[in-house]
């Protein structure tokens, strides 16, 4: 038990140094600083689609609006309120986690393919709503004119707008704080509570277990984890617009963490890096990158429904 | 203003008729299989353009009859090679499962004909409006409807009489006992398959003869689609049914007094049924919920 422990540890002790030393190697296999700071947020956004599916079972086939509803908040907040970092992830977060927890309550009763099928209509209503209004939203162009703004501490000015850097380590320092909370919660009664309904929800019912309320607090704090990562990533390039709300960003959540293992914790963080990273590349080279992306889908689904990291795992017990 | 008004609502219902036409195709095969197509709109576009390439030699008549057949040996072949490995599996892998094969879809439609839009050309006689005193509609949005309404009667009684219509209703009721009753669900499941691929390819033909082509074209028709099942229940084509027809006439009313809310009206429908009736208007209770 002692070396599996130990084991433990060191892969993530490797994983944190991996990330805290982003900004040195990245840029030996041609990444950019940039690249770095999105990976973390979609990364998050991933791990946030996954709490609620590794974790709890229930597939939500939407999380992009609250993810989209996250950059506007922070977008909005930053153009017309106050020009404050904290302020605008704040706002963010609040949006986007409040009106999934709203539209959660309508949904807690439906189950697998039926909850999936609600989620993407319900999340498409933000999409158009993004899309229509475009007085408040910028429309179609999406949300510009507005900036992350320099850190105040009080003694101390952290200028993480113009050094490409310091924002990376403040991105990361979010990164770490929400996954902190998230492996928090996983470790806590209710983590555990989670997972025995993924397991068994109708044994779990029998157990006087209050399923609805559960996933209905575990579907709402995902949405504020994904709320969150949305205002982060609309830092990353100072722009929100309409298809950070669309379905098929939702879909690409997915198939991070089932790409890099959904019954693993690390996993989605994993399969985003090599989601953005492979998109990244195939659409600089080829224009039909869209079919790579979609044989890749089809390829994970047929031959690696595990993922990656649950493949190692696998080959770990055999 | 009644004109006005009676207008949109024929608008409307013929809209409707269109999205009941996508959505009884999706629902068919969400029933007996469990799967929820996000490649249906890949398949309308599929239809669409063969029926585009097949005019010049076929002729209009010919192509409307022979583009949905060729989408539906396709969609066939797609269920044999693809979609029934995840029969059974977590309904997870046939949603990510479809989507990927939308992408492909969509990227190949682009790789054969061009990333362009394509005029589409339709009979002059279908062309000219029908009377400019009371509706300005044309011949072909009436023919459309006609097409959509003999396409689903023909379904419905296909469903009603035939041996593997009943078992393809019976099969949305209980799939082990019919498949325990020794009969061959694979084969079951790779013709209703084929059968709502069919159906999408019927749309994307009529489609095309409207909206014209482009390789998104079915992007925009997919949404609709899952709203009509949701509001008129999973389980239930003839909600399906009711349910595409009724938020097409309510996207077509509200387009009189509140253009921009269109679209949203039907989302506004939908919330309104989950909340006051969650299965859907006609679903069973306890249909896959």
């Amino acid at each position: 038990m002692t070396s599996g422990r130990m084991r433990q540890g060191a892969i993530l002790a490797a994983i944190w140094a991996a990330l805290i030393f982003a900004p040195y190697w990245m840029p030996l296999f041609g990444g950019y600083t940039a690249l770095g700071t999105r990976v973390l947020a979609i990364g998050l956004g991933a791990m946030s689609v996954n709490f609620l599916l590794g974790f709890t079972g229930v597939l939500s086939f939407g999380h992009a609006a609250w993810f989209g509803l996250g950059a506007y908040g922070a977008g909005l907040c930053l153009k017309w309120i106050a020009a404050s970092t904290p302020l605008g992830l704040l706002a963010g977060t609040l949006l986007g986690g409040i009106a999934g927890g709203l539209l959660g309550a309508l949904l807690v009763r439906r189950r697998g393919i039926y909850f999936a099928m609600v989620t993407i209509a319900f999340g498409q209503v933000f999409y158009y709503i993004a899309f229509q209004w475009s007085s408040l939203t910028g429309g179609d162009d999406g949300l510009r004119g507005f900036a992350r703004q320099p850190l105040h501490l009080g003694f101390a000015t952290i200028n993480i707008l113009n050094d490409a850097t310091a924002f990376y380590y403040f991105a990361l320092l979010c990164f770490a704080i929400v996954v902190g909370i998230m492996g928090f919660i996983l470790r806590s009664p209710f983590g555990h509570t989670m997972i025995a309904i993924r397991e068994n929800e109708r044994r779990a019912r029998f157990l006087g277990i209050a399923v609805e309320l559960h996933i209905w607090i575990a579907f709402t704090l995902s949405c504020f984890f994904m709320a969150f990562s949305g205002a982060l990533y609309a830092m990353v390039n100072n722009f929100a617009d309409p298809r950070m709300l669309h379905y098929s960003l939702s879909g690409d959540f997915v198939i991070m963490a089932v790409m890099g293992g959904m019954r693993t914790f690390w996993g989605p963080l994993l399969g985003a890096v090599v989601f953005v990273v492979l998109q990244d590349y195939i659409s600089s080279i080829t224009v039909n990158w869209m079919s790579f992306i979609g044989l890749m889908i089809v390829a994970i689904v047929l031959f690696f429904p595990r993922g990656l990291l649950g493949l190692l795992r696998q080959r770990k017990a055999a | 203003m009644i004109d006005l008004l009676l207008f949109n609502a024929t608008n409307g219902l013929i809209i409707g008729a269109f999205y009941a036409l996508m959505a009884i195709g999706l629902s068919l095969i969400l029933n007996l299989s469990n799967v929820i197509n996000f490649a249906h709109g890949g398949f309308l576009v599929i239809g669409a353009y063969l029926s585009y390439s097949l005019t010049p030699y076929l002729g209009f008549w010919g192509a409307l009859i022979v583009a949905p057949f060729l989408t539906a040996a396709i969609g066939f072949l797609v269920e044999r090679l693809l979609i029934r490995r995840v029969y059974g599996r977590d309904p997870l892998y046939s949603l990510l499962l479809t989507f990927g094969l939308a992408f492909i879809i969509e990227d190949g439609t682009r790789q054969i004909w061009g990333a362009l839009g394509k005029p589409t050309s339709i009979p002059a006689f279908l062309s000219k409006p029908l009377s400019y005193q009371f509706f300005f509609i044309t011949g072909y949005r009436l023919f459309m409807v006609a097409i959509v309404v003999l396409a689903i009667a023909v379904l419905f009684v296909l469903l009603r009489y035939t041996r593997a219509g009943i078992r393809v209703r019976a099969g949305t009721l209980d799939l082990e006992t019919v498949a325990a009753l020794g009969i061959n669900i694979r084969t079951l499941r790779s013709l209703n398959f084929a059968i709502g691929i069919f159906l999408a390819g019927l749309a994307g033909v009529l489609a095309s003869g409207q909206l014209g082509l482009e390789p998104t074209m079915g992007d925009g028709l997919l949404m609709p689609s899952f709203i009509a099942i949701i509001v008129g229940g999973v389980g239930s084509l003839n909600g399906t049914l009711l349910g595409g027809l009724m938020i097409g006439v309510a996207a077509g009313l509200t387009a009189v007094v509140f253009p921009s809310a269109s679209d949203a009206i039907m989302y506004v429908i939908m919330a309104i049924v989950l909340l006051v009736r969650p299965r859907g208007l006609l679903g069973e209770e306890g249909m896959l919920t």
